[in-house]
């Protein structure tokens, strides 16, 4: 990355506090448009705040006693365990989430504002607040969960399977929203095109709308993954935190930071590479989109 | 297939129509009303006719077409083909086959698999449909082009893979929405005589829409006019072309139109002074010449034969091919064609005085 710098020197003799506007100038020939001041410093601040942490991280991390560290079976548990739950999480975002998204694009009901509000809500609410609104939905004594406990003798809290209904929770908004946008840039007229053809709206959809919309969904699944597997707060709340069993990666570094910090930083640093390479993976589609 | 070129005896001449041979064909009464907009275009077209649709942007054409396909809802009328009901038919249930105007081939998907597509969701096995696909593919010249991807296709070449994507589904009415507006101009030509020998094979229904007058009549048999959501006039394209009734069509044939009294061969024309004809008539009548039938002069002709003379100004010109036409306003308002040359001898230039003479010959009167 490149910034524009004054490259004038110090310039000691400008009016500090003058009423001249300061401006940093850009390198010569730079088309003379100069960052001011007062959106350079707090920008330049701002950047240190972002990677600052990330390279203490590095830093500070145990290189050394790492490769021991990452081998032992309770990361390897925790890592198995985040991969599978945020998985199945996004799976079943992808089940629900995806014909979700379509009705919300493509039929018009009443109350339609109110239910795409609805949908977003969890991405705002904080992650404890859905745990707990989860365990009075699903709880053993929970509207659902009762029902399920008395009729099945299923109950979710406290399981694995508790853990994946928290990480989808929780993301399968970032699934719908995006699976959404993508459903409304496409052409609905391919579908009336798919109709003319004798094509029902359901095979329109499976036959002509998700190949079309494809890049959108699997952008939107990988959003939804990568929000499943630093889910702490819902995860917590509803699923508890039994090692083997609903202990995630996050849960284990934010416990391991009050036995064992090296642990925690060696555990961060797995999840910080696991991040790296999804923003790799979509470098093409939204990095290159500035 | 059978040449089922002419509409009166199209019905005898197609293989497969029902029994009741009265019931064969189109016979549509649509009424689409969207806000201020209303549709009220009655349609009756026998198994074998090419109808266009003809008239200008907004007038209701596309509308028409997709009520036709059960896109957009009927709010009023009929729609009967082959003696069905279809009003309540969703468009997937409609024995109905469309091309858009921008083809919509799935992307995803071959040209092969394009085509395949309709028989698929009408139930044939993959192979089976694929065969299908391909001799249709085969049948209009695109034997090469099976495994192509859509973007890969040029404009022709898409046109006729969404034609056999639309006939293979074996539909009773065909529907062509502009299907030649996003050809560029030589492209155009040979698609256009490629689509009326299609066309003319085709043994049911069709209906095309189109603001093209040469499309449409190159291509239909009868032509439709629309105009705000109104049929205005239909006939036979050399009937509309030689007998415009409204200002659209008459620019659209590159006619001057008028609407007077007759009385004998002079008309009293609406627009101001009066006209002598060929023909003799009686009572409202309709006046038309072509702009090449009109002579300018700067100064009044002495000794010239032509009765209808008038004196007008020149309000624009504007090149037309090798030919420019003259935008005359003044006694009669008409447009006037002429060659550059002449043109410069006499010097023409918007707000110049001319007059206007056209021989009673070349006018034709009709009743309104």
């Amino acid at each position: 990355m490149t910034f524009p710098v004054d490259k004038s020197g110090a310039a000691p003799d400008t009016l500090r506090g003058g009423p001249r506007r300061r401006r940093v100038r850009t390198g010569e020939g730079a088309g003379g448009r100069g960052v001011p001041l007062p959106l350079l410093v707090p920008a330049l601040l701002g950047l240190a705040f972002l990677i600052v942490p990330l390279i203490a991280l590095l830093v500070r991390a145990p290189w050394r006693s790492l490769p021991d560290l990452l081998t032992s079976a309770e990361v390897w548990q925790a890592l198995r365990l985040s991969l599978v739950c945020a998985t199945a999480a996004t799976a079943v975002s992808l089940v629900i989430g995806v014909p979700l998204a379509w009705l919300l694009a493509r039929v018009e009901f009443p109350g339609r504002g109110l239910v795409r509000a609805l949908v977003t809500l969890p991405l705002v609410l904080p992650p404890v607040v859905g745990g707990v609104a989860l365990l009075m939905a699903l709880g053993r004594n929970g509207i659902v969960g009762k029902w399920l406990d008395s009729s099945f003798g299923v109950t979710l809290p406290f399981t694995t399977t508790g853990v994946v209904i928290a990480e989808a929770f929780v993301a399968m908004p970032f699934l719908v929203i995006s699976v959404e946008g993508t459903l409304r840039a496409a052409d609905p007229r391919y579908e009336e095109a798919a109709a003319t053809l004798g094509a029902s709206r359901f095979t329109a959809f499976r036959r002509v709308t998700l190949p079309l919309i494809a890049p959108g969904i699997a952008a939107g699944a990988v959003l939804a993954w990568a929000r499943a597997l630093g889910e702490f707060g819902a995860t917590i709340t509803f699923a508890g935190n039994f090692p083997g069993r609903t202990q995630t990666m996050p849960l284990a570094v934010y416990l391991a930071l009050q036995s064992d910090p090296e642990a925690a930083i060696a555990l961060s640093l797995v999840l910080l590479a696991v991040s790296v390479a999804v923003l790799a993976g979509l470098r093409d589609r939204w990095m290159t989109a500035g | 297939m059978t040449e089922p070129r002419h509409a009166s005896d199209a019905s005898a001449a197609t293989p497969d129509v029902r029994a009741d041979t009265s019931d064969a064909g189109l016979d549509a009464h649509l009424v689409v009303e969207r806000g201020t907009f209303r549709l009220d275009v009655a349609l009756r077209v026998a198994p074998g006719e090419v109808v266009a649709l003809l008239g200008p942007n907004g007038a209701g054409k596309t509308t028409a077409l997709r009520a036709l396909a059960g896109l957009t809802p009927l709010t009023g009328g009929r729609l009967r083909l082959d003696g069905t009901a279809l009003e309540r038919t969703p468009p997937e249930s409609r024995p109905v086959g469309v091309v858009f105007q921008d083809y919509l081939l799935f992307p995803h998907l071959t040209a092969l698999d394009n085509v395949a597509f309709g028989p698929r969701c009408q139930g044939a096995s993959k192979a089976e449909a694929r065969a299908q696909a391909a001799e249709w593919l085969g049948r209009l010249g695109l034997a090469e082009h099976v495994g192509a991807k859509p973007r890969r296709l040029s404009g022709g070449q898409a046109q006729r893979v969404a034609l056999a994507r639309a006939l293979a589904t074996r539909p009773r009415l065909l529907l062509l929405d502009e299907p030649l507006a996003a050809l560029d101009a030589r492209t155009r030509l040979e698609v256009r005589a490629q689509l009326r020998r299609h066309l003319a094979e085709f043994e049911a229904v069709a209906v095309l829409v189109t603001h093209d007058p040469l499309d449409a009549m190159v291509l239909a048999d009868r032509l439709v006019v629309v105009e705000d959501g109104r049929v205005v006039q239909e006939g036979a394209p050399s009937d509309i072309a030689r007998r415009p009734r409204t200002d659209y069509i008459a620019q659209l044939v590159g006619l001057n139109l008028y609407r007077g009294e007759a009385d004998g061969h002079a008309v009293q024309l609406d627009a101001g002074p009066s006209i002598t004809t060929t023909e003799a008539l009686r009572g409202p009548v309709f006046v038309a010449f072509p702009p090449s039938s009109v002579t300018l002069y700067r100064e009044r002709p002495t000794g010239v034969s032509a009765r209808n003379l008038w004196a007008c100004e020149v309000a624009g010109l504007e090149t037309h091919g090798d030919q420019i036409r003259a935008d005359l306003t003044g006694e009669l308002p008409l447009a006037a064609d002429l060659t550059t040359v002449a043109a410069a001898e006499l010097d023409l230039h918007p707000g110049a005085a001319v007059w206007a003479a056209v021989k009673a010959t070349q006018t034709h009167a009709y009743p309104v």
